[in-house]
């Protein structure tokens, strides 16, 4: 009893975050509200006896993806008022699709039902002397061993992808250009030149290192100033 | 389960509404669509945990794991594409992109 109308509460504060998320007018309003989303499903998921899941979904959708979107949120410097407008054009569209959807989902799950051999069908029944977590670990690391590399794949490849597409080549780094410096030859720095025996090089006009060009000369020196 | 399972249909149902509603409501706000979309695979997950409790399939639950992770993959490709759009366009209004319109 209690629990279900836990099921209720937690349903009813989802809804409504969820309805907050879309129509909050600043963005960061609708990120915090989609943390509350989270969290609500996250309750409804442990009513439902999936514990692993939701906590899960708190640690990955609450601590990463809703801090991504914050942090891109926060760090584009965009004005929203500005994306707002046409928000009344496509309030009516908007509402008409929605209206439709729904009463087709109402219609599909009022009219349908489990079938009687669906019950012979489970691939993996519950077993109830263990936990929750401990039948999930059971399950991906056998059967689903495959599956879950594949989703390590994804990840990894989103990760790739991510750094790819923000990366920026500022060109403030000095690394080593090797093609450059394969491609130098000794003559674009190195200069033989003929010296007498018992003559220094300054007195034959080779300085080194090379005299600056001469700087042009101030004609007024500032009035007063401290130039020495 | 302690409520029926058309119960969480109803609400997952509800919950997929309100992201597609999101979607045509913020037409320009590419953030806002994203949030949208992480609103309906919610709403998928919502169902598959549902059916598994109610089928008492774990099955169900193992497949909430991929599609969890193809969701926080998507938001992070999505959102970068949404930050160098951002630095090249200096916008991100949904509108703007037509730029490969033949």
């Amino acid at each position: 009893m209690i629990a279900a109308l836990l099921f209720y509460v937690f349903a009813a504060i989802m809804l409504v975050s969820a309805a907050m998320v879309v129509s909050a007018r600043n963005p960061v309003h609708s990120v915090l509200f989609l943390i509350l989303v989270f969290f609500n499903a996250a309750a409804l998921f442990v009513l439902a006896g999936a514990e692993f899941l939701a906590m899960i979904l708190v640690i990955v959708y609450v601590g990463a993806v809703a801090v991504l979107f914050l942090f891109v949120v926060m760090m584009l410097d965009i004005d929203f008022t500005e994306l707002r407008s046409g928000y009344q054009r496509y309030l009516p569209v908007g509402l008409a699709v929605g209206a439709v959807m729904l009463a087709e989902l109402v219609i599909v799950l009022g009219g349908w039902k489990v079938a009687p051999e669906a019950i012979t069908l489970r691939l993996a029944p519950r077993a109830a002397e263990l936990t929750n977590t401990a039948q999930l670990g059971r399950l991906i690391y056998t059967d689903y061993i495959f599956l879950f590399q594949a989703a390590g794949l994804v990840l990894l490849v989103a990760m790739i992808g991510a750094i790819v597409l923000t990366l920026r080549d500022r060109n403030r780094s000095r690394h080593q250009n090797v093609a450059r410096q394969i491609a130098r030859t000794p003559g674009d720095t190195l200069e033989l030149m003929d010296v007498p025996s018992r003559t220094g090089v300054a007195v034959i006009g080779i300085l080194r290192p090379k005299p600056e060009a001469p700087e042009p000369v101030e004609e007024v020196h500032g009035g007063g100033g401290g130039h020495h | 389960m302690v409520v029926g399972l058309f119960h969480y249909l109803f609400v997952a149902a509800l919950l997929l509404v309100m992201g597609i509603f999101g979607i045509f409501l913020n037409r320009k706000n590419v953030i806002v669509i994203l949030m949208s979309i992480e609103l309906i695979l919610l709403a998928g997950n919502l169902n598959l945990v549902a059916f598994s409790a109610s089928l008492d399939d774990l099955v169900g639950q193992v497949f909430v794991m991929f599609s969890l992770t193809v969701a926080a993959a998507e938001a992070a490709i999505g959102l970068a594409i949404v930050v160098i759009y951002f630095r090249n366009r200096g916008s991100i209004e949904v509108e703007d992109v037509n730029l490969m319109k033949g």
